[in-house]
């Protein structure tokens, strides 16, 4: 099954743009929101959309989510290893 | 009056804090009302501000217990729905869990749903012929000998499995006799398969009892010939101007890999194998999804957001938790709020067991000992900076 292109999960309706941030943009989330980055709500490194961006545990995924009541609005978690 | 491109940065420029879709609204708003009324600049800029404290005296407060208001909102609702676990509903001839057992099922975030289905969409080449969409459908459905079987007998002098089949039901699955015996002869290598007109004969090599036959019998008889594993029956059914191919069981892992189908629409209700495949976000899309479906369904209408804020608090850890006394309370840090929920003695021996401290933090923990509960105006604490020494 090679010669036919594995589907590529960012295509399906269900899963929104994800991103992963700069150290610099990382730094800037921090202080915008006066947290720590571990208090970000969390994403596995073996999960599929982590896998795809080839994303390392303690990187920061920034996912455009689409909402109902706000649009569009930005959502971050970082990234753990199992 | 003032131009179209000027609203458009006023609005960027002192709307900044208000989400997308309230500022579009409110742009468009405004470029209707300067065409009638023509407006100043300084009026536009009036409104805006206006508008933002309205915004602003909307948003949720700080310390507002939003899952308490959450769990009520949905449990409200939820006393009226049928508490009928089956109904035969959307699709028909496919059983679907409804109401509210299929609320818990997915706020339990079960493994395995009690009815999985999946919603298949097709690409733009089979979508609009229903012989097409048929095509795709075998590809998916799963079938055994038990269904293209007339009748099955044992025959215990010749030691043989004889199983008959319906031409029909042949025919329509798609495969051919030899095509089933190529299938049987891969995958059973203990026994000869014997092929004459619609007669299938299993002859085991070496038999000495009969239970020998019966077992080899029985594996024959529900090996997947064609089709994913863990689908059953399918059902095609026309929405508008498609065909779309409804499955009962789910296996969503391997139905995106099949020709023909449009896998960026093609859905599965196991919310777990949404996450492994997908991932958590999508999952979180799943759950928010699921559940305004099943309450539309009921006829009952409640704020998506609270719904978010359910499917935000299952997804936080990067996994589809439960809520409930294996998931999210259950995860709780303060014993006491554990043992104020379920299975208390099991807490509070374990807490002792490990000299757990509780640093009261919580709502439980200080309802619970009688203190002003952090919650609303009791959230707020007063913090003094005293001088350690007094100044001379």
């Amino acid at each position: 099954m090679t010669a036919k292109k594995e589907f590529a999960i960012f295509d399906h309706e269900l899963v929104p743009e994800h991103r992963v941030l700069s150290e610099e943009e990382k730094a800037e989330l921090v202080k915008k929101y006066k947290i720590k980055l571990s208090q970000l709500p969390q994403i596995k490194a073996d999960d599929p959309a982590v896998q795809a961006l080839d994303a390392k545990p303690g990187d920061v995924i920034e996912i455009k989510r689409k909402s109902p009541t706000a649009g569009v609005y930005y959502y971050y978690r970082i990234v753990v290893g199992d | 009056m003032v131009s179209a491109s000027t609203i458009k940065s006023l609005v960027e420029k002192k709307a900044s804090s208000l989400p997308e879709k309230t500022k579009q609204e409110l742009y468009e708003r405004l470029i209707k009302f300067n065409e009638k009324y023509k407006l100043k600049k300084a009026e536009i800029e009036a409104i805006i501000q206006e508008i933002v404290q309205e915004y602003e005296k909307s948003i949720v407060e700080p310390g507002e217990a939003i899952g308490t208001v959450a769990a009520q909102s949905i449990g409200e609702p939820s006393t009226q729905m049928t508490l009928n676990t089956f109904h035969y509903a959307g699709v028909a001839e496919i059983n679907v869990t409804l109401g509210l057992p299929r609320i818990i099922e997915i706020v339990d975030a079960r493994k395995n749903p009690s009815t999985p289905i999946m919603t298949v969409y097709l690409d733009e080449e089979h979508k609009y012929d229903r012989e097409k969409a048929l095509e795709v459908a075998r590809r998916i459905e799963g079938t055994t000998l038990v269904n293209l079987a007339q009748s099955m007998t044992m025959d215990i002098i010749n030691m043989e499995f004889v199983v008959e089949i319906d031409p029909e039901r042949l025919e329509k699955s798609g495969l051919t006799m030899e095509k089933i015996k190529k299938k049987l002869e891969t995958s059973f290598k203990t026994a000869a398969f014997e092929v004459e007109g619609y007669t299938l004969r299993v002859r085991p090599k070496k038999v000495e009892k009969i239970s020998d036959l019966r077992r080899i019998a029985e594996k024959v008889k529900s090996h997947r010939l064609k089709g994913l594993s863990g689908v059953g029956k399918t059902v095609i059914r026309k929405e508008g101007d498609e065909y779309v191919i409804y499955t009962e069981g789910s296996n969503f892992k391997q139905v995106l890999k099949v020709p023909g189908i449009d896998p960026k629409r093609t859905r599965t209700n196991n919310i777990r194998e949404i996450a492994d495949v997908l991932g958590i976000e999508a999952a979180r899309n799943a759950i928010i999804e699921e559940i305004t479906k099943t309450m539309q369904e009921q006829g009952l209408e409640v704020d998506v957001r609270h719904i978010m804020l359910v499917a935000d608090m299952m997804t936080l850890d990067g996994e589809v938790k439960p809520i409930g006394r294996h998931g999210i309370v259950g995860e709780k840090a303060s014993v006491l709020a554990r043992a104020a929920f379920e299975i208390t003695v099991q807490h509070l021996f374990e807490a002792a067991e490990r000299g757990e401290s509780d640093p009261l933090n919580g709502v439980v923990e200080n309802v619970l000992i009688g203190q002003p509960v952090p919650v609303g105006t009791g959230i707020v604490r007063l913090t003094m900076k005293l001088p350690i020494k007094p100044k001379e």
